[in-house]
């Protein structure tokens, strides 16, 4: 039997994660705490992990305030706007206000930022800066590495569950994972966890199937953990409707930010037309998010889902066109236009790159296709699914927002339990520099909690034991039952990974307004949905895994399984249609502004296994 | 596959007391060591994101991408050779054309970074206010931006 050392690591502060938000929060927490022990723990290495783990082409989060460039309220206005509407104002501030610290200091540590001739950064857009970025990750971990000492990162550890204390459930006391390297089970015991893991690929069926299923774009990796671990522990969530729907040229996935703003390239379809002059007057059914500027995400993607959905795609990115217009036959501007543009893929979307290498495209001769992709939800990007926390003191804690603030600023309704990145809701448009700054804001706050709260978690025994049985079930029910069959793939007792996660995504398809279904759903539909992936959630009590990689991918599916379930509650509670082009409601084709333009929240209780929604107000605090 | 490896120059990092890079590397989980012919292989190419993390990090090149097969033609290549301070790209047409790339990824050596050097707040007496660690020097503004109104 594997997993017969269980190795326990007390700790004052343990970090989940170590993708962006993961080391801005170890950078930042070991400053603050002295000689408290801050411990983190991530499922791979931390200089290649989540989702910026390939590199990146553009810090898509920069104010520049000393330049004059933006200002905190400015990004606070374009990000509600960009949500139709739903964006916490205080959590968002905090980001803009934060995030010039971190870019600034991931330049000192090495990460080549273009310039323009006057020295100051380069732009791509309003708050886009381009950078030489393919080694952003190994950057951002180094500080964190050398701060916390290598003694402290416990790298392939897999974690699954978090633990509350015994005495008091709506508190942390840690969490359990397991090695998938060297058969050691952990459980780590902190009075303060901190959870920076992903948002979720996969979840959806995506539009490659086969090899390409690896091929998401959202990290392949990121497989809702951040939820996956927070929902079954009681914790309040937000806004976990919400999905964001890349539009990105086509199976390869690559980023077309650059593109569009840089350089200033077109989508038109099979017959030469322009969607987004074509379908202007469609922004009008959605006002006041309609007239805003920039266009909202999901608005655009509505005007081009329109176009293929009355069949004029293929949809071409005019590179060609955008390239020639800016060689304006210059060989020389044409070889460094030609390396910006290679380089937007070779930094952050290799694949994309090799795809149109194979399909003999280049991009100043041949127009590529762009897609609609599969959802994706998420919190750090243009998603806004995650935690419900507690803003900042000097925002919201004036007595003005109570259900906004409760003491600790990024702690969630369970106390010393912390979130970032991808893990906190409704606070979009962080990206890379962003999640980094939440990381490092989260940690701040919980150095401070610390100090109010010194005593140590109660955790016994019984709880960890319970837990740790079923953590290892997976392979405990593969030995059991293997001889049931000459096809091990085939066997009524248990289900593979694989196997479930092809089920969870052909429900979420199919009734959770998935590409196939060209992302529209109704009331039924999701009842029906749900009754399905209640019953997939029993059979995953059923997993078999053969290795501790494949007892990694059971509880992967888990938490995948855990933010589609709470997605489809979500889908079914918000009764209107706020942002087309995600998804359509076909029973509540508009938006409604006069009734829901709330969060809508969930919280999960184990003990009577049900799910209790409500809606939480919009607060204008800044705007 | 996506990943592939060429049995012929693995050498299995040998050399590495980290043991083989691939399989040190991988944020998936991907690249393993085939113990019996002492080679790497990615365990499960349908997870591979083709991130290429462990194709820059192999110290004899012997790992390559092979599109997946769900929509990538046969013929190409895009193989990074490392630089002094960052990658050489070179890639392959399906139908003959090769391009060279070379970029910059980072100013200074891996390894040269001293953190919170120059940092002015003091982590006991700034412990309660706003201010993140190094706003004194990296912010670029004089002072933390403030909300010029708290209200609903």
């Amino acid at each position: 039997m594997a997993f017969e050392t269980t190795e326990t690591v007390d700790c004052d502060i343990l970090i989940i994660g170590g993708g962006m938000s993961g080391c801005g929060a170890a950078f930042e927490a070991k400053f603050w705490a002295g000689d408290r022990r801050v411990v983190l723990a991530e499922k791979a290495v931390i200089e290649r992990s989540g989702a910026t783990g390939e590199g990146l082409s553009a810090i898509n989060c920069y104010m520049g305030q000393r330049y004059g460039w933006n200002t905190p309220e400015d990004f606070v206005n374009y990000v509600v706007n960009d949500m139709m509407g739903l964006a916490r104002e205080d959590l968002v501030y905090d980001v803009g206000r934060h995030v010039d610290n971190s870019v600034h200091l991931l330049e000192e540590w090495g990460l080549p930022i273009w310039k323009q001739e006057n020295g100051q950064y380069e732009r791509i857009g309003r708050w886009q800066i381009p950078i030489h970025g393919e080694s952003i990750k190994p950057i951002a971990a180094e500080p964190a590495r050398t701060a916390l000492g290598p003694e402290n990162i416990y790298e392939r550890v897999a974690i699954t569950h978090l633990l509350t204390d015994d005495d008091d459930p709506g508190k942390i006391a840690g969490a359990l994972g397991f090695s998938v390297r060297d058969n050691r089970f952990y459980v780590f015991r902190s009075p303060v966890v901190i959870i920076t893991t992903g948002g979720a690929s996969n979840v959806f069926r995506p539009r490659s199937v086969s090899e390409g299923l690896g091929r998401t774009w959202y990290s392949v990796f990121a497989t809702g953990s951040a939820y996956g671990l927070m929902i079954p522990a009681g914790v309040e969530m937000t806004q976990m409707e919400h999905r964001f729907v890349p539009t990105r040229f086509k199976d390869g996935y690559g980023p077309v930010g650059m593109w569009f703003q840089y350089f200033h390239a077109k989508v038109l379809n099979a017959l030469g037309d322009d969607y987004t002059v074509t379908r202007a007057d469609e922004l009008g059914k959605y006002e006041p998010y309609g007239s805003a500027i920039p266009t909202p995400t999901p608005l655009r993607n509505h005007q081009m889902f329109l176009d293929i959905r009355d069949g004029y795609g293929p949809m071409y990115m005019r590179t060609d066109q955008a390239m020639q217009a800016l060689s304006g036959g210059d060989p020389a501007k044409m070889e460094q236009v030609r390396n910006e543009a290679w380089e937007d893929f070779l930094d952050m979307t290799i694949s994309q790159a090799l795809t149109w290498a194979a399909q003999n495209i280049a991009p100043e001769e041949t127009p590529s296709e762009v897609v609609l992709a599969e959802p994706y939800i998420m919190g750090s990007h243009s998603g806004e699914a995650g935690a419900w926390v507690s803003g900042p003191e000097d925002v919201t804690g004036s007595g003005a927002a109570p259900d906004y603030f409760w003491g600790y600023n990024r702690m969630t309704t369970i106390r010393g339990l912390f979130a970032a990145g991808d893990g906190v809701g409704a606070a979009p448009h962080k990206f890379s520099s962003g999640s980094f700054t939440e990381g490092r804001i989260a940690a701040k706050a919980a150095v401070n909690y610390l100090a109010d709260n010194p005593g140590r978690p109660a955790v016994t025994g019984e709880q960890v034991q319970g837990l740790q049985q079923t953590i290892l079930a997976p392979l405990a029910t593969y030995d059991r039952h293997k001889g049931a069959t000459t096809a091990e793939e085939i066997n009524p007792h248990y289900l593979t990974p694989k196997q479930g996660l092809v089920r969870l995504q052909k429900i979420m398809d199919e009734y959770g307004a998935g590409a196939s279904a060209w992302y529209t759903t109704n009331g039924p539909t999701l009842e029906r949905g749900i009754q399905l992936i209640e019953m997939l959630r029993e059979d995953l009590a059923h997993l078999a895994a053969r290795s501790p990689h494949e007892l990694m991918r059971c509880w992967e599916l888990v938490h995948r399984a855990w933010v589609g379930e709470a997605h489809l509650r979500h889908l079914l509670y918000r009764q209107e249609t706020r942002w087309p082009g995600y998804y359509y409601r076909s029973d509540y084709p508009n938006l409604d502004d006069a009734n829901w333009r709330v969060f809508v929240n969930s919280r999960y209780d184990r003990a009577a296994d049900s799910w209790e929604l409500m809606t939480r107000p919009y607060r204008n605090l800044i705007t | 596959m996506p990943t592939f490896v060429d049995p012929n120059t693995c050498n299995a990092c040998a050399e590495e007391h980290l043991g083989p890079l691939c399989v040190y590397i991988c944020p998936n989980d991907l690249m393993a060591l085939d113990v019996v012919a002492n080679k790497g292989f990615n365990q499960e190419p349908d997870m591979c994101s083709e991130c290429y993390a462990c194709v820059k990090l192999c110290p004899q090149e012997a790992i390559r991408v092979r599109g997946y097969a769900d929509f990538v033609p046969l013929g190409a290549l895009v193989q990074p050779h490392r630089t002094e301070d960052g990658l050489q790209w070179e890639v392959v047409f399906r139908d003959g054309r090769r391009f060279e790339f070379t970029y910059q990824s980072r100013t200074r050596a891996a390894g040269s970074v001293a953190p919170y050097q120059g940092f002015t707040e003091d982590s006991a007496a700034d412990l309660r206010n706003q201010n993140l660690a190094g706003d004194s020097v990296w912010l670029g503004v004089d002072k933390l931006p403030a909300p010029a109104r708290g209200r609903d």
